[in-house]
């Protein structure tokens, strides 16, 4: 019955080192098939493409915290790439601006719906998407016509090298995913966003604005696909529709493995990072044993699938109901 | 006894869910043609008795028999098919169908309803009109036809009248004597003993999940039922009662004027005063829920006003409340509390929820730390405030608030479930909130916590605040009376 200090960090959870074990064997496996996977330049490799996923699945962490989630985020990303991609003749400060632009407009639409109107998420979302790709379609022949060749600063931004493996776009992460980690653990929205999907009703009725932090939660998501795909477009130089729709999946897939609960309410950054990481590596391994595509879609599927049943049976377990 | 068949017949039926035992053991016999009362307290395990003899749930031990022979229902539809047909308080055809629709889905004749409904003396609606359209009173009876029709052995009726007109209500009492008449025999849930006296045969009176009493009611009489359903009264020691001044002194921190939903709650006037706990007792659904859900600001009002030291408050939304130093602590503690999280985070949401911006550590490790010691809250397994008992749950819910800061703690039946220690810290603490000129709300279904606690009491009834009594002078006899609408409690006070 003594008053313990209540601690400030929660301790570190054992799934957490879990993954970091999985992970590990994983690159192992990776270095005993194939012998230059560690080397530098495939390191730096496996960071480029990681980083936009790890950036698209934050977002898609913080929705998922709140119980909601965004099915739209492969199109955002593609549809702020486009736009800065076809506005680089604005100059590279305004043309970034304008992608970030598309990306907050998204996300307020979004949260907008679902916050206020009561829109299921995965239904507004999904819509969002059809509607973006409709948009980018007819768009791209007449009102978004152009090159779409990216600013040089992007290119270098998105697919350019610091030193040695360290890529330029490992910088952006690291700032934006320190704000993710430190928004999420420090900071009263941080601890509202794990409140409302824990339990909406008792966050309303401790006087919570519960519609406010999901709008935030809808646009910081649809912000941070912005910059993955201006990231993404900046690796390829040059963009297209088609540019960040293999990325929806994974994003998922990042935050589940990494022990987001799909109902919202418990999870966090730090296990989507190293879910990020772990399917980025799977997938540079099931590409030197030149796995199929279609193959790797069902793989991850399951791997999706499997987790989440999973996840729901042990948090049925440990509340006891049925 | 055992010469007759008994219609119905449980042999020490006991149920708990998870750790609250919510029937310990229930031995009740209802004899062919006769109505049979089932009464008792808020939380007395009426409900659950229902569930299980209409096949809702299923026992965890005991026996039930129904015409002798021993029976155990799997399901609803298997009770109807041994002759136990319930009729509950909320009417159970489906809204988006029609009425006739309705009866096909149970496969029940329409011609055999409308007989029933001519029976009852009711102009039988247009069985094409979709249930969900027809009002709530025709419903119900609707509702009796269906269950009529399927000629019930034992028919089960779960607290129909509590909201039905008094015409109606004679209806129900007329085929619950008919279906006597026919040697059919009624099992009949009230709240009301008026009703009781009126109509039943025999009564049993349930008391925490036990049967305490059976008597033929012709012979008991009002008394002897609530006697029944409080038992020992010397339960429990009394600890340092409230304050005796019968009119309070302290400036009006909560005005409620003429306040009504639309709905159940009705013309609702009180005020409550700094350094005073104001006490709320009412059955189950005489418009208490609603008054809280109002105060808290979780819905809007109908009619009337709430002021808060003088401000009127608009009901848009909780928030509102907090702001103005209003706040709740609901019954049901999923209601309160982020089960996965810590807590710490559980104690300190009221002040995430005024920030964004970074956590002071400081300020909330003080602010928490600082409850946790005064509410003797065991931190053992903080981090998941889903593994703490009932009983530290609930301090939880409370020390939100100490640590966020208010005037007016409302408080929605907080000891319900909890263990008789905790119970008493928690009065301790209401009474110090209101030394500290604070003002406290709060409702109960148990009675003695009245006196204990409060320092006056609000009866309401069918929506109304029925009268008003020093807590003092309130014994648990009178305030139940009060509460069945049975004496105006304004005359004693």
């Amino acid at each position: 019955m003594t008053a313990v200090r209540a601690r400030d960090w929660p301790k570190v959870d054992r799934s957490l080192l879990v993954l970091v074990g999985v992970l590990a064997a994983l690159v192992l496996a990776n270095g005993v098939i194939d012998q230059g996977f560690l080397s530098a330049a495939q390191l730096r490799n496996t960071l480029l493409v990681t980083v936009p996923l790890a950036l698209i699945a934050g977002g898609q962490t913080l929705c998922m915290l709140t119980g909601g989630i965004d099915l739209s985020v492969a199109m955002t990303a593609t549809a702020a790439a486009y736009v800065t991609g076809v506005r680089a003749a604005d100059g590279t400060a305004l043309a970034i601006l304008e992608g970030l632009a598309v990306g907050l407009v998204i996300g307020l639409v979004n949260g907008v719906a679902i916050a206020v109107f009561r829109v299921n998420a995965l239904i507004m979302t999904l819509g969002m998407s059809a509607i973006l790709t409709g948009l980018l379609t007819v768009g791209s022949q007449t009102f978004l016509k152009g090159a779409t060749r990216m600013p040089e600063f992007v290119r270098e931004l998105g697919g350019g090298t610091i030193v040695g493996p360290i890529p330029w776009n490992l910088l952006v992460w690291l700032l934006l995913g320190g704000l993710l980690i430190f928004g999420l653990r420090r900071t009263g929205l941080g601890r509202l966003i794990y409140a409302i999907g824990g339990n909406r009703r008792a966050a309303r009725l401790a006087g919570v604005r519960v519609a406010s932090v999901e709008v935030a939660v809808y646009v910081a998501c649809a912000l941070l696909a912005a910059v993955a795909g201006i990231l993404i477009g900046g690796r390829g130089g040059s963009v297209d529709l088609q540019l960040a729709g293999s990325y929806l999946l994974p994003s998922v897939a990042a935050a589940v493995i990494g022990g987001t609960s799909i109902l919202g309410g418990s999870g966090g950054y730090t296990g989507t990072i190293l879910g990020a990481l772990i399917l980025s590596v799977l997938d540079t391994m099931l590409n030197v044993l030149n796995v199929d595509e279609a193959v790797k879609q069902v793989l991850y599927g399951t791997i999706v699938l499997v987790l989440a049943w999973v996840y729901i049976r042990t948090s049925r377990a440990r509340t006891g109901d049925r | 006894m055992g010469e007759t068949r008994e219609a119905l017949r449980t042999r020490a039926v006991a149920k708990r869910y998870g750790p609250v035992v919510a029937l310990r053991s229930v031995d009740l016999s209802v004899r062919p043609g006769e109505i049979h009362a089932l009464l008792g307290a808020n939380g007395a395990g009426k409900s659950t008795l229902v569930k299980i003899l209409t096949g809702v749930l299923a026992p965890d031990s005991g026996e039930i028999e129904v015409g002798g022979r021993p029976v155990a229902f799997r399901s609803p539809a298997d009770a109807r098919r041994h002759g136990v047909t319930p009729v509950f308080q909320d009417p159970a055809l489906l809204p988006d169908l029609t009425v006739a629709e309705n009866l096909r889905l149970t496969g029940t004749g329409a011609a055999d309803v409308l007989e029933r409904l001519r029976e009852m003396d009711l102009t039988p609606p247009d069985f094409r009109t979709p249930a969900g359209e027809l009002p709530l009173p025709l419903l119900r009876m609707l509702d009796l036809a269906r269950a009529l029709a399927h000629r019930p052995a034992l028919l089960v009726l779960d607290e129909i009248t509590a909201a039905l007109p008094s015409d109606y209500a004679e209806r129900v009492f007329a085929v619950m004597r008919r279906t006597r008449e026919a040697g059919g025999s009624v099992l009949f849930i009230t709240h009301r003993l008026l009703e009781v006296q009126e109509v039943c045969d025999r009564a049993t009176v349930l008391r925490d999940g036990r049967d305490v009493d059976t008597h033929v009611v012709a012979e008991g009489g009002e008394d002897r039922i609530v006697a029944a359903m409080l038992g020992d009264k010397a339960v429990g020691a009394v600890p340092a009662a409230g304050s005796t001044a019968a009119r309070p002194t302290g400036e009006k921190l909560l005005e409620v004027t003429d306040l009504g939903d639309g709905g159940r709650l009705k013309d609702v006037s009180f005020a409550l005063h700094a350094g005073e706990v104001l006490g709320v007792v009412a059955l189950e659904g005489q418009g208490q829920d609603e008054l809280f859900e109002l105060l808290a600001g979780d819905r809007r009002a109908a009619s009337g006003e709430v002021a808060v030291r003088g401000r009127r408050l608009a009901g848009r939304h909780p928030r509102e409340a907090v702001r103005h130093g209003v706040a709740l602590v609901p019954s049901d503690r999923q209601e309160a509390l982020l089960p996965m999280r810590s807590v710490r985070e559980n104690l300190a949401l009221p002040l995430s929820g005024r920030r964004w911006g970074p956590i002071r550590l400081n300020e909330e490790r003080r602010k928490v730390g600082a409850v946790i010691e005064r509410l003797e809250i065991d931190t053992r397994a903080q981090d998941e405030v889903r593994r703490l008992s009932g009983g530290n749950q609930q301090k939880v819910a409370i020390g939100r608030w100490l640590v966020g800061g208010f005037d007016v703690l409302l408080c929605f039946d907080l000891t319900r479930g909890i263990d008789v220690g905790t119970k008493h810290q928690i009065y301790a603490l209401l009474r110090s909130i209101a030394e500290d000129g604070r003002g406290v709300l709060m409702f109960t279904s148990e009675l003695r916590e009245v006196p204990m606690v409060c320092d006056r009491a609000l009866v309401m009834y069918g929506g109304r605040v029925a009268g008003e009594l020093p807590a003092a002078e309130a014994d648990e006899g009178m305030l139940l009376n009060a509460a069945h609408g049975l004496t105006r409690a304004e005359e004693v006070g």
